[in-house]
C-alpha cells in the first residue's frame, strides 16, 4: 500500500520522517561527538556541537586506565564461551527437533517457547542464591552459565529453522554416493548451514555484550565487571561525571554491536520466518 | 535479556501459512542424545533455579541465614507479610503503569512511523530507517550513558535548550523528582523499543492487500475509515503479538531503572517490581521475601502472557496434526 499519496500527505509523512531520522540519531551523534570533545568545550555554557577541534584524550583515557582492559577481557571471555556453547549445544538439539521424531519432543518444543517468557527479574534471587552454592559468583564461568540459560531457547529455534531448511533429500543423495550417515551431514548439511550458524551466533554475542540485569546479580565485585557494568560505575553526579570518557567507552561498546547488528538484522529476520515456516 | 528486541522464537503472527514438514526418521535414541546437553543446561540454569525460588519464598532466609544459620521453613508467612505492606503494592501498581503507559507510548509512536513510512518518499524512508536501526542497535547501556548526559543537571543539552526556549532550567536535576525521573526513564525506554515496532510494524502494513484498500476507496470510505476498517484490522494478529510483548517487556523493566537510580533517584521513591526485588534480596540480604515478591512477578507474568502463549502453542498443535497427516 505504497502508492496513492497525495502530495500534502507525501510532504507531511517526509516531514515526520526526517524528524523520526533526527530524534534517532541524535544521542547517537551526541555521543560520538562528545567523546572527541576536549574536557573545556564539554563543561562550556554553550554546547559544541561539532568536534572540529576534535581529540582522541577521551580515548586515550578510557584505554590506558586497567579498568576497561580486565572488564574487556571479561566481557570477552564471558560473550565467546556464552557464544559456543549456546550454538554446539543449540545446534545438536536444532537436529535433533528438526531432523527426528521422537516422544517429549513437543514437550521440548512448548518448553522453549515458555521459557522464553520468563523475566530474568523473576529469577535472578534463585539464580544468585545457586551460584553462589556452587562458588561460581564473581566468576566467568558463573555468568556464562545463567548466560547460555537465556541464549538458548532462541539459538535452538531459530537454527531449527535453519536445519529444516536443508533438504534432506541432500543429505539423503550424498549417502546414495556412499558417504556415511554423518560424512553426509559434515559434507553437504553442515556447509550450507554455516551463515545460519553465524548469523545466530552473532546474534548471541549482541545479547551477552550488551547484557546488564544478570551480570548486575552474578558479578558483585568491582575488579570483575562487564563493560556494561564498567560504564554504568563511571557516571556519577555526586563527583563531577567525566562525560568525555563515558562518552568514548560508550562509543567503544557500541561500535561493535552497531556493525554487527546491521549485517545481520536482514538475515535474522528471515532466519525467523524460516524457523517459522518449516518446523 | 531484554537488550536486543527482536520478535521471539514461534512467533504466530509471522507465520500465517505454515507448511511443516514431518521430520524423517526415527532414531530410537539419537535424538535424545542430541538434546541432552541443552535439556541439562536449561535444567542447571532455570529450571533449579525455579525450584530454589519457591522454596526460598517458604522459608525465613534473612541475614542470620546468610551466616550459616539454618533456614527455618514458614510456610506462606513470607507472602502473608508481603501481601499486608503497603510498599509491595505500591511498587506494584507503580509497575503497571508505568508498564501500561511505556507498552502504550512504544505502540502509538512505533504504528505511527510505521504508517508513516508507507507513505514517505523513498530517499525519506530510507534515511528514517536508518536512524531507526541506528537507535535499536545501541547497547542499551551506552544508550543510558547518552541520555543521562544529554539530561546531565550542569552540562546537559536538554537543560541548555530549554533555557534558551525561556525556561528555568539552568542546573535542574531531571532525576530527583520521581515523576520527572520516571518521565527519562519512559523517554529512553521508548527510544529504544521504537524502532522494534516500527519495523515490523511496517512489515505488517506492506503486506496488506492493495486490491482490499482500493476496494474500500471506490466504496467510498475515507482514509480514517480504511484505516480503521481495513487496514487496522488486516494487521491485527502482529498488533496484538507486539502489543503483548510490549507489555511483557514494559513490566520487566530493570536496567534503565536500576541505572538511573545509581545515577541519582531516590530508590524508595522509583523502585519498580525488578529493581525492588534487587534491593530487597540481593542488596538487602532479605532473599526469603525476595523470592516471595520474584513469585508473585512470575504469576504476574504468566497471567499476562497466558492468551499469547495459548495462541502459540494452539498453533503448534495445528502443526503437529498437519505433520501426522501427511
Amino acid at each position: 500500500m505504497a502508492r496513492r499519496t497525495s502530495t500534502p500527505a507525501r510532504i507531511l509523512a517526509d516531514l515526520v520522517g526526517l524528524l523520526v531520522l533526527a530524534v534517532c540519531a541524535f544521542p547517537v551523534y551526541w555521543m560520538v561527538n562528545t567523546s572527541l570533545l576536549p574536557r573545556n568545550e564539554i563543561r562550556a555554557p554553550e554546547p559544541t556541537f561539532t568536534p572540529l577541534n576534535g581529540t582522541l584524550a577521551n580515548y586515550r583515557r578510557v584505554l590506558s586506565g586497567d579498568a576497561f582492559g580486565d572488564a574487556l577481557l571479561i566481557s570477552l571471555a564471558v560473550t565467546l564461551l556464552t557464544v559456543t556453547v549456546a550454538l554446539a549445544f543449540g545446534f545438536l538439539a536444532a537436529l535433533a527437533v528438526s531432523r527426528f521424531r521422537f516422544r517429549g519432543r513437543k514437550g521440548f518444543i512448548v518448553t522453549l517457547l515458555l521459557v522464553q517468557m520468563i523475566p530474568v527479574e523473576a529469577l535472578f534471587i534463585s539464580q544468585y542464591k545457586m551460584l553462589e552454592g556452587f562458588d561460581l559468583l564473581n566468576t566467568v564461568a558463573g555468568l556464562t552459565l545463567v548466560y547460555v540459560a537465556s541464549v538458548l531457547p532462541f539459538t535452538i529455534w531459530v537454527l531449527r529453522g535453519f536445519v529444516a531448511g536443508v533438504p534432506y533429500e541432500l543429505e539423503e543423495a550424498a549417502m546414495m554416493d556412499g558417504c556415511s550417515r554423518f560424512g553426509a551431514f559434515r559434507r553437504v548439511t553442515f556447509p550450507l548451514l554455516a551463515p545460519g550458524l553465524v548469523a545466530t551466533g552473532v546474534f548471541g554475542f549482541i545479547q551477552a555484550w550488551n547484557e546488564f540485569t544478570l551480570a548486575v546479580v552474578v558479578m558483585t565485585r568491582e575488579d570483575r565487571r562487564t563493560l556494561p557494568l564498567w560504564l554504568s560505575g563511571f557516571v556519577d553526579v555526586n563527583r563531577g561525571t567525566d562525560w568525555g570518557a563515558i562518552m568514548a567507552g560508550s562509543t567503544l561498546i557500541a561500535i561493535p554491536v552497531v556493525v554487527f547488528f546491521l549485517i545481520v538484522q536482514g538475515r535474522m529476520v528471515s532466519g525467523l520466518t524460516a524457523g517459522a515456516v518449516k518446523g | 535479556m531484554a537488550a536486543t528486541r527482536s520478535l521471539p522464537a514461534g512467533l504466530p503472527a509471522a507465520t500465517p501459512e505454515r507448511r511443516p514438514r514431518p521430520p524423517r526418521r526415527r532414531g530410537p535414541l539419537l535424538p535424545y542424545v542430541l538434546v541432552v546437553p541443552a535439556v541439562v543446561a536449561l535444567g542447571l540454569a532455570l529450571g533449579y533455579p525455579v525450584l530454589r525460588q519457591v522454596q526460598l519464598s517458604l522459608q525465613e532466609f534473612g541475614l542470620a541465614q546468610q551466616f550459616g544459620a539454618p533456614a527455618e521453613w514458614v510456610g506462606l508467612d513470607n507472602y502473608r507479610e508481603l501481601l499486608g505492606q503497603a510498599y509491595l503494592w505500591k511498587v506494584v501498581v507503580r509497575s503497571l503503569v508505568f508498564c501500561v503507559v511505556n507498552a502504550g507510548l512504544t505502540l502509538v509512536i512505533g504504528m505511527g512511523v510505521a504508517l508513516l513510512m508507507t507513505r514517505m518518499s523513498k530517499p525519506v524512508r530510507l534515511l528514517a530507517q536508518t536512524g531507526l536501526l541506528l537507535a535499536w542497535a545501541m547497547p542499551v547501556l551506552a544508550a543510558l550513558t547518552v541520555w543521562q548526559w544529554l539530561f546531565d543537571t550542569q552540562y546537559g543539552i536538554v537543560n541548555w535548550l530549554l533555557t534558551r526556549l525561556g525556561g528555568d532550567y539552568e542546573g535542574h536535576s531531571w532525576l530527583l523528582e520521581p515523576l520527572s525521573f520516571f518521565f527519562v526513564a519512559t523517554v529512553i525506554v521508548v527510544w529504544m523499543s521504537v524502532p522494534f515496532v516500527a519495523f515490523t510494524g511496517y512489515a505488517a502494513l506492506t503486506q496488506v492487500s492493495e486490491d482490499l484498500v482500493e476496494a474500500a476507496e471506490l466504496d467510498g470510505a475515507n482514509g480514517w475509515q480504511r484505516l480503521r476498517h481495513i487496514v487496522l484490522p488486516s494487521i491485527r494478529p502482529v498488533l496484538l503479538v507486539v502489543g503483548l510483548l510490549e507489555i511483557i517487556w514494559g513490566l520487566r523493566v530493570f536496567t534503565q531503572i536500576y541505572v538511573l537510580q545509581e545515577a541519582g533517584g531516590v530508590t524508595r521513591e522509583t523502585n519498580l517490581l525488578g529493581t525492588h526485588i534487587y534491593r530487597l534480596g540481593i542488596a538487602g540480604g532479605d532473599f526469603g521475601t525476595a523470592a516471595a515478591v520474584a513469585i508473585f512477578m512470575l504469576a504476574l507474568t504468566v497471567v499476562l502472557t497466558a492468551p499469547y502463549v495459548r495462541t502459540m502453542l494452539r498453533q503448534e498443535e495445528l502443526d503437529e496434526l498437519e505433520g501426522t497427516a501427511r
